[in-house]
């Protein structure tokens, strides 16, 4: 086992354990804390995976921006109550639809991985090769090859702005 | 001599680095609280610390003996492990930072050539970026830990803040970025060794950004955070002894750290000014990455000094100011000096024609 593997399988664990124990804490806000040790070590298998771009922007956005915001609304929420308050049928139907969906596509992803990239397959860890998580490349294919569907995504973030600021208004 | 194929020899520099600059910031710190009671002294015109030692020099260590001495009280209310956990955040936070700031050129030593920075990743300034905002977790979960509605509310309001202020200053940087093409805080520092500062080709940007590294650090005029007399304390209003001494110490890092970022980004890092450094190196050697690192020790002086002489000088806002002038000015006038920014660079592509 050499030291790439290890830290793979080191950053596997954590990030298995803490998504465990993001579902299990009766806490919202350890819930919130497992979550940001679940990005901490996912942004640990960018790095391995040569795309030190993609873990500092996936700190920055969402252990840094996305997982505040959440800790504010349930610290301002006073969630710590442990009470649960049941979710009628359709609501935890519609859960599992989209669940099932969601694991669907990412086994699909997962099991077809060695077809669609060579680099990767039998590997842990692409260090010192492959650029594409590098933010010279990334830029470059986001802003050539992929222009059209990055600014109609920047058109939806806009849009949830302003709506945003339209609820904010009303009182 | 490799095991788990690792170079056992780079992991033993880097340790060695490691520890020297987490003592040195930590005993500058140290230092800085006793060069802030010495200035806060001065402008006000009275002698200040002077009793511990010739010239009071003795008064941090003093200090620090009482903060470890103090009894150290955990609220019965408080959610233990979480409150332990948020002074020590704070702390860790507030030291990551100097891992990828370039402290001084290449010292040879034993026929290797060290560079006197920790880390050299090609997206330096994002990764303070990700830092400072880990940061805030530090303040939010010290504050929700002590289960006191006061200490949440000055958290809460110290994170947004943070998260406002935050907006601005990557606004900011970005100009700069486009200047020089590269994140990397080491290259960064290497062109402005051959070319002019970057604060002459960003001035509004530096600007933007010292006001900015003023809220982020939570000095005054944006120390809300910790205003003593609306809010009793702040988000650190349960804690005591060490834990207190945790949370004070972390903002004078904090404060190191940024003033080393504004020196390495806008003022040439540890670049001597007026002299051609590599000429330096062929004459002196090793001396000449000392004089390096004694060159941006000094800047950072300045801007501490900068900090200190405005917080001493100007009251603090009030909350709705302070919101005002993050999201209805900074960030504007961020997006303005961004654009201004991008225009020239693209017009100087096209050979000054429209």
């Amino acid at each position: 086992m050499n030291t790439t593997q290890i830290l793979f399988w080191f950053l596997s664990g954590l990030a298995l354990v803490s998504a465990l124990m993001v579902l299990l804490s009766k806490n919202p806000i350890h819930s919130i804390l497992w979550l940001i040790l679940v990005f901490f070590s996912i942004s640990g298998h960018y790095i391995l995976l040569n795309a030190q771009f993609l873990a500092i922007v996936n700190l920055i956005v969402y252990a840094g921006a996305i997982m505040v915001l959440f800790l504010f609304v349930v610290m301002l929420m006073n969630l710590s109550k442990e009470k649960e308050d049941q979710k009628n049928v359709w609501m935890k139907l519609s859960g599992i639809i989209a669940g099932g969906c969601f694991l669907v596509s990412t086994c699909n992803v997962i099991f077809n991985a060695q077809v669609v990239s060579k680099e990767l397959a039998g590997k842990t860890a692409l260090l010192k090769e492959g650029s594409i998580g590098l933010i010279g490349p990334l830029g470059k294919a986001l802003f050539n090859d992929y222009v059209v569907p990055f600014e109609i995504s920047s058109v939806l973030f806009l849009s949830a702005m302003v709506g945003a600021v339209v609820i904010g208004k009303k009182d | 001599m490799t095991l788990l194929t690792l170079d056992w020899i780079l992991l033993i520099e880097k340790l060695v680095l490691i520890v020297v600059i987490i003592l040195a910031s930590l005993g500058i710190a140290l230092y800085t609280t006793f060069a802030e009671r010495k200035v806060a002294a001065i402008l006000q015109d009275r002698p200040g610390p002077s009793r511990a030692g010739p010239y009071g020099l003795l008064q941090p260590l003093a200090d620090g003996v009482k903060m470890f001495t103090k009894e150290d009280i955990i609220p019965n209310a408080a959610s233990k492990w979480l409150f332990i956990l948020g002074p020590g955040l704070a702390m860790t936070a507030s030291l990551m930072t100097c891992a990828v700031i370039p402290w001084g050129g290449t010292i040879e030593l034993f026929h290797r050539k060290i560079d006197l920075q920790i880390a050299d990743v090609n997206i330096g300034i994002l990764y303070i970026f990700a830092v400072v905002s880990m940061g805030i977790y530090g303040i939010m979960i010290g504050g929700w830990a002590s289960n006191n509605k006061f200490s949440l509310m000055a958290s809460l309001r110290a994170a947004s803040q943070a998260i406002s202020y935050e907006l601005a200053m990557g606004l900011s940087l970005i100009a700069v970025l486009m200047v020089t093409n590269t994140l990397s805080l080491g290259e960064i520092v290497k062109q402005q060794q051959t070319g002019w500062w970057n604060i002459v080709y960003q001035p509004l940007g530096f600007l933007i950004f010292f006001i900015c590294a003023l809220a982020e650090c939570n000095r005054t005029p944006f120390d809300l955070p910790e205003a003593e007399n609306e809010l009793n304390f702040g988000y650190h209003q349960e804690y005591s002894s060490m834990k207190l001494g945790f949370y004070l110490f972390a903002e004078y890092i904090n404060m190191i750290m940024s003033s080393a970022v504004m020196a390495s980004v806008y003022f040439g890092g540890y670049d001597i000014p007026f002299v051609d450094d590599a000429h330096v190196y062929a004459s002196i050697g090793n001396w000449a990455a000392l004089i390096q690192v004694g060159v941006l020790l000094a800047k950072v002086v300045g801007f501490i000094f900068l900090f200190m002489w405005i917080r001493w000088t100007i009251p603090r806002f009030r909350y709705d100011q302070l919101m005002n002038l993050g999201w209805k000015s900074m960030i504007p006038l961020a997006l303005f000096n961004m654009l201004v920014t991008g225009a020239l660079i693209l017009l100087r592509m096209n050979h000054w024609h429209f």
